[in-house]
């Protein structure tokens, strides 16, 4: 259809992405960014559920310290499915797939990403990569750990790490294509008024997440694939019997998951920059710092993989080399908490759901990002890591800030998504729920951490117990807390009120058009304005 | 030609806009830097074989070299010339689709893929003979003991190499014909052809791979 | 003492430095994040929607506060980074008078050998007050030494040695743990470090003895997988004379110099064409799988015996004279 058609269409009051083409195969086979955003929440939603029940499975075994729930062998598989699932197959689509996918072409003016097909075929490489995942879980689990180091995931493992490397190997160019077609919408596609430093804080990390998806997954995959063939042809370049270095496999592990932390939290930034200023009614303080902010976090997020390896065995200078790295990298996120702090000064502050997330976000990141900064010292990272400090500090950012952002963004932009409602009162007692239950789950792991607990362990010394039980109990609050959205998210498509086209008052393109909105995003040409134009009224 | 037949010619290769874009123009932009940004990552996925290369080069600098002497360089050499024929003759057939001279760049597109097919041939004979040499680690891999550990080491990044790249040499051959195709229908000519050059943009980058991949295996420990 | 108690406790020489550290780096942390909340709690209520609070003159030039709250944070995070850095160098560099233990560690137990030749499994006897290194290596995958009373982790990774150093500061016993993912019993690897008094350590050591010092062991091996054969005295093959060896500087077939320290020893006697010395012919045969972890840590200490025997003083890492026939 070309643009003239599109100027020509009489909009109907329900006419909208949903009711187009109706049936299992036009979905299947839709090229809408919107469509291919749903398909993605659905598989991403299921993967979370997967991850948590292992993640169930593994707090209850640690009850007891002798861990009598499971026996060792389940559970090094539980944590090792936990942490496959949970990073490749739910945070790292989990924002850009989902709400990337269904607001970026709607927040610059576009009709559709760059490359639809490519769309399409993203999201069947990450349901094809879940399904070898699943598989792996099938055929009996893996036991190597999420990180797969060698020589133990290439020579001592009798698990089925083939197969859950081939579905993270395929997944990855889920990512790789995503953010190709990214990069290229924002580049090419922004509507004709939408310059670079008006565009929304949220494109902008999609466009960095773009970035460090395109460059880092290949990594990755290839150092999976050299896994695989040591593996199945024991071509080993990571042998220590031929000389092969194991820690090699970590440096090049490392060098892509440790951008794979900041494709899990830029977009969350991203979220959060677009929810505060809706909720306190003023632009971002300091837009400029924020973009740069990004940037440098972007940038020098590449040169710190090496914090991961202080005790690995790699030389002191190397490890001084990216301890000072580390630091600097921490000051671009202090930038942003500062700034979104700044930004509810003079405002005038309400309290609904995406800003409590929002705000939890902030406190969360933070406490997460402070103790990141303790462990780039190499002097501190030595006891403390391989402990359950180092779990503590990764579930702070990982869960208190991502995830929190991700549920703040479902439930901010869930009106124009679906054109409905929630619950403002129950989607509130979530929040706090998730809030509270997240914090008694994670804070007493930063105390055991301290105490000397390593992590990875299915049995424990029955000093830790105490803390073990209280961090389960939490986990069993938080397990509720994360049940409850599915329930009332869902009730609201059936009897929600209808949203309107702005329910928020927000600005941003997205708003000027229909909840939900049409196949071809505009039925009118947006207005675009400098970014958060809170001081103006709603175009 | 008459003028009628002319304007259908160029009618049927006028580009088709896709709904997303605004204008032709803007469709070329995003595919050729849609092309870029794929051939970056293509960069990093070889990468972690360079840089292994080299870390364990380091390491073993004599063990690789003696390893590098048991390579074909008559093979790799002429494999080298090869490719790199094939990428003048794919810009030469990119050339031809935008003056719409259609016989020659199908010519010269088929040329490119029995060349492509060529280098992957003489690949086929050289794993044979390494074969037959004992030196495919994994496969009843024998070598003289001092330094067997790092002619194994120099095999395991040699396959790995070679194999990726044959990949997508393989691949390359498969898009060039199927584009040779669709040039001989006249889908591609003056009016459109951005498709044609982002896949000589591809084989480019395999070529330049190779031009890298040649001098490091082949080629260490040669001179003297 | 209950578990915690001998876990917490300060039990080494670096322990209380690195716990200043932490304390601080928490003090610090805590402080900026109690802040932050603070001001967010406040904004929150003060201008909450609907309230009279004053929200007029908002900031026109927000460089000089964006500038401010950039640079403090990054003098502060440097200053750290250099306080770090300098217990972090004490941390990795052992003093030149330590005592070397080994430690082979293998899914899932530790092996400790004194270099008297006194064997420990999962228990390991220091002495009080003396700074001890530990050279470790690995049987089969990574694992790591961690003992948090005394502040200290070293991963232990297969085909090389790490080592990591400590001095004991209290009397008494102190768990030790695997602290990298190993395998099915990764959990259950643990075990104990013993602090005595020196003298009753010495009274141990004797209590204890094996087949002979760990020298008295490698020199044996020596002989029985025909060492001495090409490195011998008279020996008919023209191979370098290993007398000394330890802690010299090494001239390389291809050119380069290294230092005849524990790694290259090892690889030396697994990989022996890797770094061939100057002048020599790649004639000699690799004992890779002929001899165990255990044995090559003896051949290590008898070779160190060595270069201490010669009127050269040895470069690095040498043996102290704590030997016990």
């Amino acid at each position: 259809m070309s643009t003239s058609d599109a100027a020509l269409a009489i909009p109907s009051p329900s006419r909208s992405f949903w009711n187009g083409d109706y049936g299992l195969r036009a979905w299947l086979t839709t090229r809408d960014h919107k469509r291919i955003a749903i398909l993605y929440a659905l598989g991403i939603t299921g993967f979370f559920f997967l991850g948590g029940a292992a993640a169930t499975l593994i707090r209850v075994n640690l009850i007891e310290p002798t861990g009598s729930l499971l026996t060792a062998e389940t559970y090094n598989k539980a944590f090792t499915f936990h942490g496959v699932v949970m990073v490749w197959f739910f945070l790292i689509p989990s924002i850009p797939a989902t709400l990337g996918n269904f607001l970026l072409p709607l927040m610059i003016g576009a009709r559709d990403v760059a490359f639809p097909r490519l769309n399409l075929a993203s999201w069947y490489l990450y349901i094809c990569g879940g399904l070898f995942a699943v598989a792996s879980l099938l055929a009996g689990g893996v036991d190597t750990g999420w990180t797969f180091y060698t020589p133990f995931s290439t020579m001592f493992s009798n698990s089925n790490v083939f197969l859950v490397v081939i579905g993270v190997f395929v997944t990855g160019f889920a990512s790789i294509l995503t953010g190709l077609n990214f990069i290229v919408t924002i580049h090419t596609l922004r509507m004709p008024r939408m310059t670079w430093y008006r565009l929304p804080l949220f494109v902008w990390t999609m466009y960095a997440v773009s970035l460090v998806m395109v460059l880092a997954t290949p990594v990755l995959a290839m150092t999976l694939a050299l896994i695989a063939l040591e593996r199945l042809a024991h071509l080993g370049i990571f042998d220590p019997a031929l000389g092969g270095d194991p820690l090699l496999f970590q440096h090049l592990f490392w060098f892509y998951s440790h951008p794979a932390v900041y494709i899990m939290i830029l977009p969350a930034m991203g979220v959060v920059s677009e929810i505060i200023p809706c909720f306190v009614r003023r632009r971002i303080f300091g837009y400029r710092f924020m973009t740069y902010s990004i940037l440098a976090i972007t940038v020098i997020g590449f040169m710190v993989w090496g914090h991961h390896m202080f005790v690995a065995g790699q030389s002191m200078y190397a490890s001084l080399v990216f301890s000072i790295m580390s630091f600097i990298v921490a000051v671009p996120s202090a930038i942003k908490v500062f700034n979104w702090t700044a930004t509810l000064r003079k405002g005038a502050i309400t309290f609904e759901a995406p800003m409590l997330y929002a705000l939890g976000f902030i406190g969360l990141f933070m406490l997460g990002g402070l103790t990141g900064l303790m462990l780039a010292a190499p002097a501190l990272d030595i006891p403390l890591t391989d402990t359950y400090f180092v779990v503590a500090h990764f579930h702070y950012v990982m869960v208190g800030g991502s995830v929190m952002a991700y549920l703040g963004g479902i439930h901010y932009w869930w009106p124009k998504i679906t054109g409905k409602l929630y619950s403002e009162g129950w989607a509130r007692a979530a929040a706090i729920l998730m809030f509270f239950g997240f914090n008694l789950t994670f804070f007493p792991q930063y105390i055991l951490g301290y105490e000397g607990m390593p992590r990875r362990y299915h049995s424990y010394l029955p000093d830790f117990q105490v803390l073990n039980v209280l961090s389960s109990a939490g986990a069993s609050i938080l397990a509720l807390a994360y049940l409850l959205p599915v329930a009332y998210l869902l009730w609201s498509l059936r009897a929600g009120a209808a949203a309107g086209n702005n329910p928020w008052n927000a600005r941003g393109l997205e708003w000027q058009t229909t909840s939900p909105p049409p196949k071809e995003n505009f039925l009118s040409e947006p207005i675009v304005r400098e970014a958060y134009a809170y001081d103006e009224p709603a175009p | 030609m008459n003028v009628l037949s002319q304007n259908v010619a160029l009618a049927a290769s006028a580009p088709m806009v896709s709904e997303q874009y605004d204008d032709a123009r803007q469709q070329r932009e995003a595919a050729t830097l849609g092309m870029w940004v794929f051939l970056a990552t293509e960069i990093l996925f070889f990468g972690v074989l360079f840089a292994s290369y080299t870390i364990l080069r380091v390491l073993y600098p004599q063990g690789f070299a003696v390893a590098s002497r048991h390579t074909d360089m008559l093979f790799g050499t002429i494999e080298t010339g090869v490719l790199l024929s094939s990428s003048c003759l794919i810009a030469l057939a990119v050339r031809a689709v935008k003056l719409d001279q259609h016989r020659v760049a199908v010519w010269l597109l088929s040329a490119t893929a029995m060349l492509g097919v060529t280098f992957l041939v003489m690949h086929g004979f050289e794993y044979y003979k390494e074969y037959t040499e004992h030196l495919i680690p994994g496969i009843d891999f024998k070598q003289p003991a001092p330094r067997a550990h790092a002619v194994e080491l120099f095999f395991c990044l040699y396959y790995c190499i070679t194999g990726f790249h044959s990949l997508h040499v393989t691949i390359g051959v498969i898009v060039i014909v199927v584009l040779a195709v669709r040039v001989k229908n006249a889908t591609f000519g003056s009016q459109r052809y951005t498709y044609p050059e982002l896949t000589a943009l591809y084989w480019h980058l395999v070529d330049i791979v190779w031009i890298f991949v040649y001098p490091l295996l082949y080629l260490v420990g040669r001179s003297g | 003492m209950s578990g915690l108690g001998r876990l917490l406790t300060d039990a080494s020489s670096l322990a209380p430095q690195v716990d200043g550290l932490f304390w601080f780096m928490t003090a610090l942390c805590g402080a900026v994040a109690l802040g932050v909340i603070c001001a967010i709690v406040y904004y929150s209520i003060h201008y909450r929607s609907g309230s009279n609070a004053n929200r007029s003159g908002t900031l026109a030039n927000t460089l000089p506060v964006e500038l401010t709250w950039t640079l403090i944070p990054s003098v502060l995070f440097v200053g750290v980074f250099i306080w770090s850095l300098f217990l972090f160098v004490k941390m990795h560099t052992p003093p030149a008078d330590a005592q070397t233990i080994y430690i082979v560690a293998k899914q899932w137990m530790w092996k400790a050998q004194h270099a008297g030749g006194q064997r420990e499994i999962n228990t390991l006897h220091v002495p009080l007050g003396e700074p001890i290194r530990l050279t470790m290596t690995s049987e089969d995958v990574i694992h790591s030494f961690f003992v948090p009373a005394f502040r200290v982790k070293q991963d232990v990774l297969p085909g090389r040695y790490t080592q990591l150093w400590f001095m004991a500061t209290k009397l008494g016993s102190y768990p030790l743990f695997c602290a990298e993912y190993c395998g099915l019993d990764h959990s259950k690897m643990g075990g104990e470090i013993v602090v005595m008094r020196p003298a009753q350590f010495a009274l141990w050591l004797e209590g204890h003895l094996g087949a002979g010092t760990l020298a008295a062991q490698g020199a044996a091996l020596f002989r029985a997988h025909g060492c001495s054969g090409c490195h011998g005295a008279n020996a008919s093959i023209h191979a370098p004379d290993l007398d000394g060896l330890y802690g010299r500087s090494v001239q390389l077939a291809g050119g380069s110099q290294v230092i005849a320290d524990d790694r290259y020893i090892r690889d030396s006697i697994l990989l022996p064409d890797k770094e061939r010395v100057a002048g020599y012919e790649p004639l000699m045969p690799s004992f890779s799988g002929q001899l165990s972890e255990e044995d090559l840590l003896a051949l290590l200490a008898y070779l160190k015996s060595t270069s201490i025997a010669t009127s050269e003083p040895p470069a690095i890492g040498s043996e102290s004279t704590h030997e016990h026939e």
